[in-house]
């Protein structure tokens, strides 16, 4: 059946193969693109800030439009970008390296990147409709429930429908973790990635929900005129901190742990050893995750919560120093007297350590909540995070992409315009970031439009600013070899790196259904154990035949498409009732879809023996 | 799976069958504890005890019966419920959290 | 298992919901979507603590709150989780038209439920003049007993949904897991509700 349709070849039928693709590889290509694209997008509001901020009592653009920028800005950048590239990997790597065929739920593996795409679209059609969301990335009531216009309503409903998505995606790899490992994958032979994917992903059910029930107290407030948030009627503005920050802080442990995995995976990798003490990295994982649902306060230690409770957030977080230096010291120890290959790949992730280590320095210092009172609000808070998304997070991507990109397309990137994408970025991140906690400490708060001359900001900010043009270039070599590599390099094997874990048993783009046969994993680092065996690849578990596969469809497409429709019947309704057409077409597509996909059988398809054996004499089993 | 197709033999039917009929009667004991409770709770109410006394017993009377419910009609006690509690505990424990946060440091 | 066993087994296992790795799926999901959810009510649930007193004048909940009605709904809803548990029993003694008539019971009881609620709502409203817009505790009251009546909603119409589809083909390994993980879902309603009703309702009268 899709096999019929993946031979229709042309760019309409490639066009509708991804707009009904179940298959975890292509949903990670899509998660790239997409992710990609806000990345760009967030990156040109970052340098669109920077150049105002270049000079005193600049005016390159009005104060209006710098708020704007700064809260698409961070928006942006933590779930239009980091979200979906993390999930971008997730698809790509996850379901290689526990030996299955597929997740646990193709369908709504679609859905969630859609729900995604569609809330992140939504979000940006705000530049063209009257004005972005203007009250921070944060959005903080009472600045967001009296913003005028629509900006923060479209912040609202974007980040509704793209959360939708994120819990979708995190229950979906929380299922397949748990069901679906290869036969001798026990938890505690999966790689750190696979592990970091399995808490990040816990940390996500759990967190989310508090940010659904935010959005919707925002939503009523200024949809509906309820009262939550409207001191007048006696609501209370403290309430969307706590729930903006119950989810917010979970979020920037979402965001790291995956990188950490992936940086753990890449030094066992080039070091040509297996993770230094592996059991105390998985502990380490879940301690963190664990702990990041404890801190979320210490984002407001100054709102007057106590001194007790000032306290006890303040000791929590510095308590996650501990297990993240206990990480910080196995990545050092897996590299110490290992035979280390100095790949890009490698390049990112050495740059990371002492990078983010500087962003976790930092982040004690603003823990201590008595001398958080000075920190609090000024460009010292802007370097410190900017020091673990960017120092962790970013170089993170760039590792893992560098290392999976020939496990995800069949070629591995150009190393020389690797290594001159990381140096303009890596010298420029600490450039822009660096001085900025000096900027802090000198006095300049975040978010202000200007600054004014005399004050000993100008240097800093001309530095700051200087530093983000280097950030810029190295992203734009980063594409050109992107492109370089899908014109000019040639294909690879399916195993370029000498890995060590499941999915460089298996071809490079992998057939789609992964594995021909399910392997038997013998140990942690299941293809290493193989390898020093003398053998060619892993063994199979179970003989050769035919494998049950999903069945492509539309329906999360139209599913999440309705929710689009209705997220802009709900925010011009406040204007005109007419709008609330829009509500129920859109509600009804929604609903009707999911009406379609419960009454209708969907048993998924067979690939039958004989044409896997057709595949294998083509090198798909190898 | 070719075990799950092959026909079973009649008494492995009837002990399955026993098995769950065993099953319902704990259950139906389990909805009379419930509704005793649930008389209990409005009764202390309806009596207007003292407050001091009555929401924390309240609050017991509430969790031991979300217990009940969790245990026994969902099946929580059951084999092959090791990942759900654990799901089920981390999500109680964020809910306690958060709920303790909006009763001490909203900033009233 | 190839798809046609799925749709017409030999002999129902003893775990009809579990014995497709479909049905484990589900069903592991299912209880995590579960787990989340309850963070999703406790959130809810603390921003109502937090906002029960900003009352704005006489409508408090003391003053609102009726025990007759909500002690009628609250037995409609527990029955209604007895009657789905026995259809759970008859599903795993492979009955499909008890589990059916049970699951029947179930919508008749929730819908029930559904009805004293709107009648409550509406109640309050052209009653005593509280809205949602009327005060910070109107707006929380209305906010959280009504996601829950939302969930009611939709608990029956999935259930409903599922009766229609598979009356005339009965059980089979394909549908067995949908009407275990709904009648989860109808379970869970249930546990929110007796948070609701001893938060909401007897914590407001007890002030």
């Amino acid at each position: 059946m899709s096999t019929a349709v993946a031979q229709k070849r042309g760019l309409g039928a490639m066009i509708w193969d991804y707009l009904t693709t179940v298959d975890h590889k292509k949903i990670a290509h899509l998660y790239l693109v997409s992710g990609g694209l806000f990345f760009l997008i967030g990156g040109l509001e970052a340098m669109i800030i920077r150049i105002q901020l270049m000079k005193p009592d600049n005016n390159f653009i009005s104060a209006g439009l710098y708020n704007e920028m700064i809260t698409m800005h961070g928006t942006t950048m933590i779930f239009l970008a980091a979200m979906p590239l993390i999930f971008a990997l997730m698809n790509a790597v996850v379901p290689l390296q526990i030996g299955a065929r597929d997740v646990a739920f193709p369908f709504l593996n679609s859905l969630g990147f859609w729900l995604f795409l569609f809330g992140g679209l939504m979000l940006n059609v705000s530049w063209f409709t009257g004005g972005a969301p203007d009250a921070g990335w944060t959005n903080y009531a009472p600045l967001s429930t009296t913003s005028p216009g629509h900006g923060v309503d479209y912040y609202v409903m974007g980040l509704q429908i793209s959360g939708a998505g994120t819990l979708i995606g995190g229950i979906n790899f929380l299922v397949t973790i748990v069901n679906m490992r290869a036969p001798g994958m026990t938890y505690m032979r999966m790689p750190l990635f696979t592990w970091s994917v399995f808490v990040t992903s816990t940390l996500i059910l759990f967190a989310f929900p508090a940010l659904t029930v935010g959005l919707f107290l925002m939503m009523f407030d200024r949809m509906f005129g309820s009262a939550f948030f409207d001191v007048g009627l006696g609501g209370n503005v403290i309430i969307w901190e706590h729930l903006f920050w119950i989810f917010g802080h979970p979020e920037v442990y979402i965001l790291i742990l995956p990188l950490f995995g992936a940086f753990s995976d890449i030094f066992s990798t080039f070091s040509k050893k297996r993770l230094f003490g592996y059991s105390a990295m998985v502990f380490a994982t879940v301690l963190i995750g664990f702990l990041g649902f404890m801190v979320w306060a210490h984002h407001m230690f100054t709102v007057g919560m106590g001194p007790i409770a000032n306290s006890i957030f303040a000791v929590a977080t510095m308590a996650i120093a501990v297990p993240t230096g206990i990480k910080i010291f196995n990545w050092l120890f897996t590299m110490w007297g290992g035979q280390i290959k100095m790949t890009s790949a490698m390049l990112w992730s050495i740059a990371f350590i002492p990078s983010f280590t500087i962003g976790g320095m930092t982040g004690v210092m603003l823990a201590a909540a008595a001398a958080d009172y000075q920190y609090h609000d000024t460009y010292f808070v802007v370097g410190h995070f900017h020091y673990v998304i960017v120092g962790g997070v970013v170089f993170g991507l760039f590792a893992a992409l560098h290392y999976w990109w020939p496990k995800m397309f069949g070629k591995v990137l150009n190393e020389k315009l690797g290594k001159l994408a990381f140096w303009p970025f890596f010298i420029g991140f600490h450039l822009t970031f660096f001085i900025q906690h000096f900027l802090g400490l000198m006095g300049m708060p975040r978010r202000y439009w200007v600054f004014m001359e005399g004050q000993g900001l100008d240097t800093g900010n001309l530095i700051s600013t200087i530093g983000a043009f280097l950030m810029a270039i190295g992203t734009i070599i980063f594409l050109t070899n992107v492109i370089y590599t899908s014109v000019k390099e040639k294909k690879v094997s399916g195993d370029p790196w000498d890995g060590r874990s499941l999915e460089w048993s298996i071809p490079s783009p992998p057939p789609h259904y992964n594995f021909v046969q399910t392997p038997l994993v013998r140990g942690l680092d299941p293809l290493w154990v193989e390898k020093m065996d003398g053998k060619e690849g892993m063994t199979p578990a179970e003989p050769l035949g035919d494998i049950h596969m999903p069945n492509a469809s539309i329906l999360p497409f139209t599913i999440s498409l309705g929710t689009f429709i209705a997220g802009f019947g709900f925010i011009y309704q406040v204007d005109d009732p007419v709008w609330l057409i829009a509500v129920f077409a859109g509600m009804g597509l929604t609903l009707g879809s999911m009406l379609t996909r419960s009454v209708k059988d969907d048993l998924g398809h067979h690939i039958h023996k004989e044409d896997l054996e057709e595949d294998i004499k083509k090198g798909a089993g190898k | 799976m070719a075990d799950n197709t092959h026909s079973k033999p009649v008494h492995q039917r009837e002990f399955e069958k026993k098995q769950h009929r065993e099953e319902m009667k704990q259950q139906v004991l389990t909805f009379a504890l419930m509704i005793l409770f649930t008389l209990i709770a409005f009764g202390m109410v309806i009596m207007e005890i003292n407050s001091y006394f009555v929401i924390p017993t309240l609050i017991i009377l509430a969790v031991v019966q979300v217990a009940f419910q969790l245990y026994y009609f969902m099946h929580m006690k059951n084999k092959g419920h090791d990942m759900v509690a654990m799901m089920m505990y981390g999500g109680a424990a964020v809910a306690g959290l958060t709920i303790i946060t909006f009763v001490s440091i909203v900033w009233w | 298992m190839s798809s046609e066993d799925v749709l017409n087994p030999k002999q129902m296992p003893h775990d009809p919901e579990k014995a497709t790795l479909e049905g484990r799926n589900k069903f592991l999901a299912f209880w995590f979507f579960l787990g989340g959810e309850t963070v999703l009510f406790a959130s809810l649930f603390g921003t109502y603590l937090a906002l029960n007193g900003s009352t704005q004048g006489e409508n408090t909940p003391e003053h609102l709150f009726g025990l007759e009605l909500v002690f009628i709904m609250t037995m409609l809803l527990l029955t209604s989780s007895l009657t789905s548990v026995y259809a759970m029993y008859h599903m795993k003694n492979h009955n499909f038209q008890k589990m059916q008539l049970w699951l029947g019971i179930t919508v008749v009881l929730g819908l029930g439920f559904l009805g004293m609620e709107i009648y409550e709502f509406y109640h309050y409203i052209h009653h005593y003049e509280f809205t949602f817009r009327s005060s910070a505790f109107g707006s929380a009251f209305y906010t959280l007993v009504g996601f829950h009546g939302g969930h009611v909603l939709f608990g029956l119409s999935w259930i409903v949904t599922l009766m229609i589809r598979n009356q005339k083909r009965g059980l089979n390994l394909y549908n067995a897991p949908k009407f275990y993980i709904a009648s989860l879902y109808w379970h869970f309603i249930d546990v929110v509700w007796v948070f609701i009703f001893t938060v909401v309702y007897l914590m407001g009268k007890v002030g």
